[in-house]
């Protein structure tokens, strides 16, 4: 008899893990940085399972997300978007809405109708208005991801032309030189960030009264969910638990393998 | 095995370069064909050319030119072979499908060139394949801007005959397209020393549409539920059918056509019931390109057609036969030509039309529109594409890729994704 449903993110940055009940509550959820290895970070995890006095035995393990292969001891790997998409729904109680997960290094436009992924959009291997770009330009404002967030809120007219993380990169060097404020700089940064996830996210967009939740590690950013509003010209909701989406919708797939 | 290293010194080619290509191919083929389960017999044929790519081929073309015969290398399906063997010459297809070729292409190229081209002019340039070398004259076209440019360097190299394909498809650009057969029909002449005849033209009219009834013979096999064949096999076949020649090629065809339609009627699968079809659409997949295909058939789903050159584009619409004079039969070849739906032509509606019917023919779950990095033209066309299908309520996936294997992970995530919306 199976007890627990586990679903294990390994995403670019973070792994999530996430341990439901046959009820589908989360009794536990946990997260570490991936590092450089996703074998050793599975092989953490399975530790920290054990450690919480849960036998693998009793429990539907599914991976999910670029480490997914890593983990020799899952019962099943699937990708990233079918779990974001379950976890956002179960999350947000969503049954039509899209879904911008923006993570590590890619953002996820997902587009859920009945419950279920109807269209999905990725970027491409450009790392622009994904949580690499931020973390990347945080250090060289030489504050947190969080703290650039808010500092944001109290810049403007600043903007940064260029789409690729590493030209971006000079060009925020160059407004550090010219002594532009840190706050004007946070500003473009964001807003950067923000343009170029609401282009992607543009498309998948429904006209009448969409609904947009975000997933990732980026859920918690305030000021970026106010931005995505904005420019989307909607309401966009988030919550704490967005982070764990990935995790939640892959321990949710578990149900369907007993 | 038997040893070319000799031909390949007399062709001139870079052979410590070329062995290194040599090296990792047994690799590939066994991957992503040898790999695969109850493939059909008839697939023999095709697993030893492809073992030999660079040496059985490439064998016949230079005994068939110690006989005094031409050969013709050619990059685009526009480009009439009938004419060519009308002169008794021969065709091969030269496109160049392997990352392996891009450095020496991207020496002389922009990097925002398509890997087809770049692949292509490296070919050449790098010396390290045979059917670059062993092309007495090639015949380019005028299907996009990048290609344009490179003929003019690959003609300062071989002997080059460029063909200015029409961009739109009114009754004048019919009557354009057939008077450049006729031009091309004189310089054939010219280059190979023989007369084409009326009759000799309505022979290979002929062959080359029995050609083109065997591969669709194949690919009506695949229109089956019961799926006799996978994408990758029937990719390589086609692949290959563009440098065979074309008699040996229908027969080949045939007997696979034959083997395949038995598996049918006694309902033999290379697939479980149930496994999702997949159409892929867009830009070329030149030999050795199999990335996609074989992402998508371990990703859990099937390839039942390619709406590409190296697919359905390359056979459907026959010339019509009945034709007895030159002049007719250039505008017979000419009508069957400008049917062929390529995004370099506008309006090309036509394309959307041909893949909205193959999706009810071939039965198809999903849309897969790629197109290689550069290739403005199909990633243009994306747009209307995936709209036109979403209408219908037909799933698409659009993608971007080259030649490298960089972005493997990456397309099989957004592949795996695909599928696993197709299933739920």
């Amino acid at each position: 008899m199976k007890k627990y449903l586990i679903g294990i993110d390994i995403g670019s940055t973070c792994a999530k893990t996430a341990v439901m009940d046959r009820q589908k509550n989360i009794i536990y959820k946990f997260q570490q940085p991936t590092g450089w290895s996703s074998i050793d970070t599975a092989q953490n995890i399975l530790g920290d399972i054990n450690r919480l006095g849960i036998d693998t035995g009793e429990a539907v393990i599914v991976a999910t997300g670029y480490g997914r292969i890593s983990v020799p001891y899952a019962d099943k790997c699937v990708t990233e978007i079918t779990c974001h998409a379950a976890g956002a729904r179960y999350i947000y109680g969503v049954e039509k809405a899209v879904v911008i997960d923006i993570g590590g290094q890619d953002t996820k436009i997902i587009c859920i109708e009945n419950g279920v992924v109807a269209d999905f959009l990725m970027n491409d291997k450009c790392s622009a208005g994904t949580g690499r770009f931020l973390e990347i330009m945080a250090n060289t404002l030489s504050v947190s991801p969080e703290d650039l967030c808010e500092m944001a809120r109290n810049g403007s007219d600043t903007s940064i032309s260029s789409m690729c993380t590493v030209f971006a990169e000079s060009e925020v060097i160059s407004l550090i030189g010219r002594g532009e404020k840190r706050e004007n700089i946070a500003f473009a940064v964001m807003d950067s960030i923000a343009s170029k996830v609401a282009s992607q996210a543009e498309h998948l967009i429904p006209r009448e009264a969409p609904t947009v939740c975000i997933t990732g590690g980026l859920c918690e950013f305030t000021y970026l969910r106010e931005l995505l509003a904005d420019k989307l010209h909607c309401s966009v909701v988030s919550s704490a638990g967005g982070r764990y989406a990935g995790a939640a919708g892959a321990a949710l797939y578990g149900e369907k393998l007993i | 095995m038997t040893d070319y290293h000799e031909m390949w010194k007399e062709l001139g080619m870079d052979i410590e370069s070329h062995d290194t290509l040599c090296e990792v191919l047994p690799n590939a083929i066994g991957d992503v064909f040898l790999s695969q389960e109850n493939r059909p017999k008839a697939m023999d044929f095709w697993d030893m050319v492809i073992s030999e790519v660079h040496g059985i081929r490439p064998h016949e073309l230079i005994e068939e030119q110690k006989k005094g015969r031409k050969v013709f290398g050619t990059f685009c399906v526009y480009v009439p072979d009938e004419v060519v063997i009308a002169a008794d010459g021969i065709v091969t297809g030269l496109c160049g499908g392997s990352q392996f070729w891009v450095p020496a292409g991207e020496a002389v190229l922009p990097k925002s060139t398509c890997p087809l081209i770049k692949a292509s002019v490296g070919a050449r340039l790098g010396r390290t394949c045979p059917f670059f070398r062993i092309a007495d004259m090639y015949v380019g076209e005028t299907t996009c801007d990048g290609k344009k440019k490179a003929y003019e360097i690959l003609g300062e190299d071989v002997p080059m005959h460029i063909m200015d394909v029409p961009q739109m498809k009114r009754e004048k650009d019919i009557i354009r397209w057939k008077e450049e057969i006729a031009e091309f029909a004189e310089k054939v002449e010219e280059f190979t020393g023989n007369e084409i005849t009326a009759e000799k033209l309505g022979e290979s009219i002929r062959i080359i549409n029995e050609k083109r009834k065997a591969l669709a013979r194949v690919f009506e096999c695949r229109k089956s539920e019961c799926l006799p064949i996978s994408g990758r096999d029937a990719l390589l076949m086609m692949q290959i059918s563009f440098f065979d020649d074309p008699v040996r090629c229908a027969e080949m065809c045939n007997r696979l056509a034959d083997e395949l339609e038995e598996r049918i009627s006694n309902g033999v699968s290379v697939v479980p019931a149930g496994t999702k079809r997949i159409l892929l659409t867009g830009t070329p997949l030149a030999v050795p390109n199999w990335k996609l295909h074989n992402i998508i058939e371990t990703s859990g789903a099937a390839v039942v057609c390619e709406e590409m050159c190296t697919g359905t584009r390359y056979f459907e619409n026959l010339v019509d036969e009945s034709k007895t004079t030159l002049d007719e039969q250039f505008m017979a070849l000419s009508e069957r030509y400008m049917k062929t739906n390529c995004a370099c032509f506008t309006p090309n509606t036509g394309r959307i039309d041909d893949i909205q019917r193959m999706v009810k023919e071939y039965k198809v779950d999903g849309v897969i529109d790629c197109n290689l990095k550069f290739c403005c033209l199909y990633d243009t066309e994306k747009y209307s594409v995936s709209r036109a299908l979403k209408n219908e309520g037909v799933p698409v996936l659009s993608l971007e890729t080259d030649y490298t294997d960089t972005d493997a992970e990456q397309l099989r995530t957004r592949i795996g994704a695909f599928v696993e919306m197709l299933n739920a």
